[in-house]
């Protein structure tokens, strides 16, 4: 059996999940992730070519709704659920750069 | 000259760019809920619980923004087709969810292009749909961003629906994105997409820009310029971008690859992260929403439903008055297409009708008629008018309406029959029968100052009313006869 993943790769979905990790659950979870991956790699095994992808385990498409203005939230109300406000608005941390 | 007017910005180097631009579609409600799509409002008041991203909240896809999509991709000739949504995952305060519904793999519209004024194609890779983020403002600490105290974020932007169209990296010059940009808003304002205005950050581009030595196949190493907020910012940027990776090459640098932010005060370019740091989205499909499955039926009842696209107003100018593409152009950006071409049928002079709208209806045709402007032509043509007075004509046919025959008429312009004229000019050569002499035997010279008196004279005793053509060919003849 290859191995599937690699502590540093768990250190960096970690990192990008904004989680902190110690070497000791770094090694747990490689352990375990290393297993999903083990079992999802089944799959392989099966003759999948005439299956098509699933996107979604519900046989929907196109669920829509008509373009109609309805109520909005309270801004005071939603405000008061903010740790802090000015102007109006939910205070930040300064963002530094721009979004993505 | 500006200085991004040649198509090589570095003598010897070919810049390579491609735009990916973001318009919000004009919806009455964002893409997931019905909370308003709504520019300037009072912050945190267009919002709900879905927008605010709160848990328990479920997304439900806005059916008007799939049609505006829909009309994008056929506007831009794509293939438009069964799409997924995704969630593109990131922690930034103004995406309350800490990730963004967009589309990834499985795109609505794919594969197709769009047609700039001069008739060369650009490449659309894709047009697909997502939903934009809220506001954030940056406070304190001189108001640069690097320096800010603290941000404060306003929700109502958040969820807007937008169409993201990712451009081919077809284009050459400053000149050739302004051109695209362009075009593509003239599109999106025509289909109903977009109001398109890039002023109030309802088009915004990113900018690829790369560099390579003049013939070389190989593309160079890419920076993606954003923070562009006009068209004037997008081509210095583009200019700056393209000496600055030069520079870096001829110094025996290298150019990495980098997301860069454009400062209009300081005309220039900031590293904002490298290839690095560039973010890992962890994209996976959005269980939250089923696919999207356009039937044929829907996609032809917009097809069939799409007005007339500015290309095609181009070519139907251009084909109607003899012209190319792009001397057909102005008078389509100024919506006067009609006009013209009505006006060329009527039987209208092509070249004076450009003319006349290029030069004297800059504020638009106003009550004028296709039949008046046709008339109007025939009088100017037919020498019934000077050009100076047609120009006269027109201006009042554009304010009051009515016809040309009768403001002509109205304003002492009477046609001056070709007796009237005769009658007058063999009057003056018998009055000046000594410049009449001197116009000629004379030599060229005098024979130029003498033609400039007698026209002169002929113009002061017709009040300005004799055709200009009329009067020298006139003296020609007397002076041949």
């Amino acid at each position: 059996m290859t191995e599937r993943i690699s502590r540093s790769d768990v250190a960096h979905v970690a990192n990008l999940a904004h989680l902190s990790l110690t070497d000791d659950e770094l090694e747990a979870f490689t352990g375990q992730l290393a297993d999903v991956l083990d079992h999802a790699a089944d799959l392989e095994a099966l003759d999948l070519d005439d299956v098509e992808p699933m996107i979604h385990p519900l046989p929907l498409r196109n669920v829509l709704r008509p373009d109609v203005v309805g109520a909005t939230s309270d801004r005071s109300e939603v405000l008061a659920c903010a740790p802090s406000v000015e102007d109006e608005q939910f205070r930040v941390p300064p963002v530094l750069g721009e979004a993505p | 000259m500006s200085d991004d007017a040649a198509t090589e910005i570095v003598p010897g180097w070919e810049t390579v760019i491609g735009l990916e631009v973001h318009a919000e579609l004009a919806t009455a409600t964002k893409l997931f809920c019905d909370a308003p799509n709504q520019f300037g409002g009072e912050p945190n008041t267009n919002i709900d619980p879905v927008s605010l991203g709160l848990p328990g909240s479920l997304p439900v896809l806005n059916e008007q923004a799939v049609e505006l999509a829909i009309r994008v991709g056929l506007a831009l000739h794509c293939r438009v087709q069964r799409s997924v949504f995704a969630r593109k995952n990131y922690f930034y305060p103004d995406m309350p969810k800490d990730f963004q519904i967009s589309q990834f793999d499985l795109p609505i519209n794919e594969e197709g292009w769009l047609e700039l004024a001069d008739g060369r194609q650009v490449g659309i890779e894709r047009a697909h749909l997502e939903e934009d983020t809220g506001k954030s403002t940056h406070v304190g600490g001189g108001g640069r961003i690097h320096e800010a105290g603290h941000s404060l974020v306003d929700y109502n932007r958040a969820g807007v629906p937008l169409i993201e169209i990712v451009g081919a990296p077809d284009l050459r010059s400053a000149e050739d994105a302004r051109a695209y940009v362009s075009e593509l808003r003239s599109i999106l304002v025509a289909i109903g997409a977009s109001d398109g205005k890039m002023e109030e950050g309802s088009m915004r581009v990113d900018c690829n820009v790369s560099v390579r030595p003049m013939g070389d196949p190989e593309l160079g190493t890419r920076c993606e310029v954003k923070n562009i907020n006009s068209l004037r910012s997008l081509g210095r940027a583009i200019v700056y971008e393209s000496r600055r990776q030069v520079d870096l090459i001829t110094s025996g640098d290298r150019v990495e690859q980098q997301t860069r932010h454009w400062n209009e005060d300081e005309g220039r370019t900031h590293k904002l992260r490298s290839k690095e740091e560039a973010y890992d989205y962890r994209y996976f499909p959005e269980p939250d929403l089923v696919p999207l499955d356009p039937s044929v039926e829907w996609i032809e009842s917009v097809r069939s439903a799409l007005p007339m696209l500015p290309r095609e107003r181009r070519h139907r100018l251009a084909d109607a008055a003899g012209v190319d593409t792009a001397t057909a152009s102005l008078t389509v950006e100024r919506g006067m297409d009609d006009l013209a071409v009505e006006a060329l049928a009527a039987g209208a002079d092509a070249g004076r009708v450009l003319v006349h709208i290029e030069n004297n209806l800059a504020d638009g045709s106003g009550l004028l008629t296709a039949a008046a402007f046709a008339s109007l032509v025939a009088m100017e043509v037919g020498g019934d008018l000077t050009a100076t007075q047609a120009k006269t004509v027109l201006a009042v046919l554009v304010v009051d309406g009515g016809e040309p025959a009768e403001v002509a008429a109205g304003m002492g312009f009477e046609a001056m029959d070709d007796g009237a004229l005769e009658a007058i000019v063999d009057g003056l050569i018998a009055e000046y029968d000594e410049d009449w002499a001197a116009f000629t035997s004379g030599d060229d010279k005098e024979r130029k100052k003498k033609s400039g008196f007698f026209v002169g004279q002929i113009m002061k005793a017709t009040n300005g009313q004799a055709d200009g053509r009329a009067v020298n060919e006139l003296l020609a003849r007397r002076a041949n006869g």
